[in-house]
């Protein structure tokens, strides 16, 4: 009989216990590597966000400021950036394609966006995937709106749909008098993209035309939804710019060129730098984190030693067998470590199911919630090395409670004492 | 041929005991020195002194004393368990008392069976499970039984009166008090060790099947060519032996030498 089998039928010998204990690792192990994998896929999410594009330009501020409101649509812009000025980066010789984006209205707690129609076709996300149409197509008509999957689906908006945008992100002032019309509606992506409002950059003008400091003219002194459509739509200045160049190589060129723009202090950040400045402005959280679901392990591997220690008045006479058909005190040490190892072996590869099932379960509630669809794919190495840890973690705890059987066997020799 | 058994001027105590003799041999098994148990558990300092005593091969001796008077303490010694402060142990011409802890525990493993009182089986294997496991401890016992040791498990348990099917499946604390102490005899004998030693093994069952207890083991250590040691309280079996020796005739014990 192997000192395996010995370990595994004791074990299996106090099932009752030994499985709560087991379930304690499990439910820890799972919630260290839901962290990892919450963690690295937030960031992958992120990093999918702006894939494809080169160097994000905008109004001198942060860079991580002007990531995020410029992608992500969290905070505002404090400045914008001259229509001039984007006219002339527009056109560099290193810039290969450029998308304007104009940020500041709202519908229905859903920010509006104006750009042009390239913006369908040079966005990508996951790994370079182009935005797809569910239904329609990028607007022709000067008030056609085109609506990201989940504006669609919360509104319930379908083609043909008129739409009022509001002034503002919160406001109850209305463009009511120039309302858009559903022309497109977006395959979902995961990412900011579905709850946003595009409209045409032109429409963005004409929407305020008439509008002065954040009100609009008094009733005789506006402009109708027919006139202008006459008049010349070009902006004053949009919130920020999205670029991509011809060479990667051009990249850190262009961007010192922007950066040193002498008619208006302007920013050009590269989205994957700025994101790293983001991670680790948060890293103190994530830390905090990770730390926090290693002390839930160490507090499960603690209930794994206190089991073993319970257990030791009760198996004197086992120890005591086992030294009469010659066992050492160093064999018995070896079988409670060895005990504490395939528990916490056993609970860690438990653990990673129960993830691997919370996942699939939760992963469409976790993307309609917030836009994170996490990965699903086969252990890698950083889990088996984490799993690897947890079940030497067990032996490190197992430690203690075996010395203790071993001082004990020793003194005990084989005399029986129960 | 040396006998199977040779004790020449062992003095043993418990407490401050085993230590001196543990850490001067010192390879494998660190010295129990740091053994808080050893000190404090030694209940009243406990001593023994044995002049001599021999057994030869093949003897049935039977050696009786009132409970407390250190027979446990005699077998532990003989089995290199615990390691005398001065003289000589010689099991089978191999002298224990210079051996290493860890050479003593594998001498025990390959040349010695133990049956205890009671509570002789770990509860949650199997009986067959239990016959086999010293073979674990013991190379050259495995070898001897070879491919065969499930076989000759099963050969042993029916010699000694088992069921198969009771061997085969049933944990073993589903066996009755009389049938747990044949499958701790059947464990003693497994791969053919020279010495069996026997602790009070009857004094859990009732007088009718002391007798058939006895008469089964004897049989099976005979056809085995084994030596039987048995110590016991009751000299009430001593006719059933070779030799019966009385440890108040062999022994002086003191409980003053305390540690
Ligand atoms: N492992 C041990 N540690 C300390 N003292 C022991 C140990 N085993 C036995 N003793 C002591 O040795 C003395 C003799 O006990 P024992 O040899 O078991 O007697 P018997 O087997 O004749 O009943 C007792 O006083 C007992 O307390
Ligand atoms: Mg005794």
């Amino acid at each position: 009989m192997s000192l395996m089998r010995l370990a595994f039928l004791s074990l299996l010998n106090r099932r009752v216990t030994a499985l709560l204990t087991a379930a304690a690792i499990a439910l820890s192990t799972c919630l260290l590597l839901g962290v990892e994998t919450v963690r690295t896929g937030a960031k992958a999410s992120f990093a999918d966000t702006v894939s494809g594009t080169d160097l994000i330009v905008g109004a001198r501020s942060g860079s991580v400021q002007l990531l995020l409101y410029s992608v992500f649509r969290i905070g505002d812009a404090t400045a914008n950036l001259t229509w001039e000025s984007y006219e002339e980066i527009a056109a560099r010789p290193e810039v290969d394609w450029i998308v304007p984006l104009s940020l500041g209205d709202s519908h229905r707690g859903f920010r509006v966006l104006g750009t042009t129609g390239e913006y369908f076709e040079r966005y990508r996300y996951r790994g370079g995937r182009p935005l797809g149409f569910a239904a329609g197509a990028p607007f022709d008509d000067l008030f056609d709106a085109v609506i990201g999957a989940e504006v669609a689906e919360t509104l319930g908006y379908v083609l043909g749909d008129e739409i009022v945008v509001a002034h503002g992100l919160a406001s109850f002032s209305e463009h009511g008098d120039k309302p858009f019309r559903v022309a497109g509606i977006l395959e979902r992506t995961g990412t900011p993209v579905d709850r946003t409002v595009h409209v045409s950059l032109r429409a963005i003008e004409a929407i305020h035309v008439d509008w002065t400091r954040g009100a609009q003219a008094p009733e005789g002194a506006r402009v109708s939804a027919d006139e202008v459509r006459a008049m010349d739509l070009r902006p004053q200045a949009i919130t920020a710019a999205l670029v991509g160049v011809k060479s990667r190589l051009q990249i850190f060129g262009l961007q010192r060129w922007i950066n040193e723009y002498p008619q208006e202090p302007l920013l050009a950040v590269l989205p994957g730098v700025a994101l790293q400045e983001l991670w680790a402005i948060v890293g103190v959280a994530e830390t905090a984190l990770v730390a926090v679901s290693g002390m839930v392990v160490a507090t499960a591997l603690i209930g794994l030693a206190a089991m073993v220690f319970a257990g030791l008045d009760a198996r004197r006479r086992e120890m005591a067998i086992l030294r009469a058909v010659g066992a050492r005190p160093s064999t018995i040490l070896g079988l409670l470590v060895l005990e504490a190892t395939m528990l916490s072996l056993a609970g860690a590869l438990a653990g990673l199911g129960l993830l691997y099932a919370l996942l699939l379960i939760a992963r469409p509630w976790i993307d309609s919630a917030w836009g994170l669809w996490l990965p699903v794919s086969a252990p890698g190495a950083r889990e088996l090395a984490l799993l690897a840890a947890v079940a030497a973690a067990g032996a490190l705890a197992g430690l203690p409670p075996a010395i203790r059987a071993w001082r004990m066997s020793l003194a005990d020799g084989m005399t029986i004492r129960t | 041929m040396a006998p199977a058994l040779r004790l020449e001027g062992v003095r043993y105590a418990w407490g401050a005991g085993n230590r001196a003799p543990e850490s001067v041999s010192g390879a494998g098994n660190r010295a129990p020195g740091s053994v808080s148990g050893a000190k404090s558990r030694a209940r009243g300092g406990f001593a023994l002194e044995v002049d001599a005593l021999e057994i030869a091969r093949g003897e049935r001796v039977f050696l009786h004393g009132p409970s407390g008077s250190g027979k446990s303490t005699l077998l532990a010694l003989i089995c290199g368990v615990a390691a005398p402060q001065a003289g000589r142990v010689e099991v089978e011409g191999e002298a224990l008392s210079a051996l290493s802890p860890a050479r003593r525990d594998r001498f025990r493993a390959e040349r010695i069976g133990v049956v205890f009182q009671m509570f002789n089986l770990l509860p949650y294997a199997s009986a067959l499970d239990n016959i086999l496991l010293p073979l674990r401890f013991a190379p050259a016992r495995r070898a001897r039984v070879g491919r065969g040791a499930r076989a000759e498990a099963l050969r042993l348990a029916q010699a000694l009166g088992l069921p198969e099917a009771l061997v085969l499946r049933a944990p073993a604390a589903e066996l009755s008090v009389g049938q747990q102490q044949r499958v701790a005899v059947a464990r003693a004998l497994i791969g053919g060790p020279g010495l069996i030693v026997a602790d009070e093994p009857t004094s859990a069952l009732d007088v009718a099947a002391q007798g058939a207890f006895l008469e089964l083991m004897f049989a099976q250590a005979e056809s085995a060519g084994a030596t039987v040691l048995m110590v016991s309280h009751d000299p009430a079996l001593a006719a059933r032996f070779d030799r019966s020796v009385a440890l108040t005739q062999i022994a002086r014990t003191s409980r003053e030498a305390a540690a």
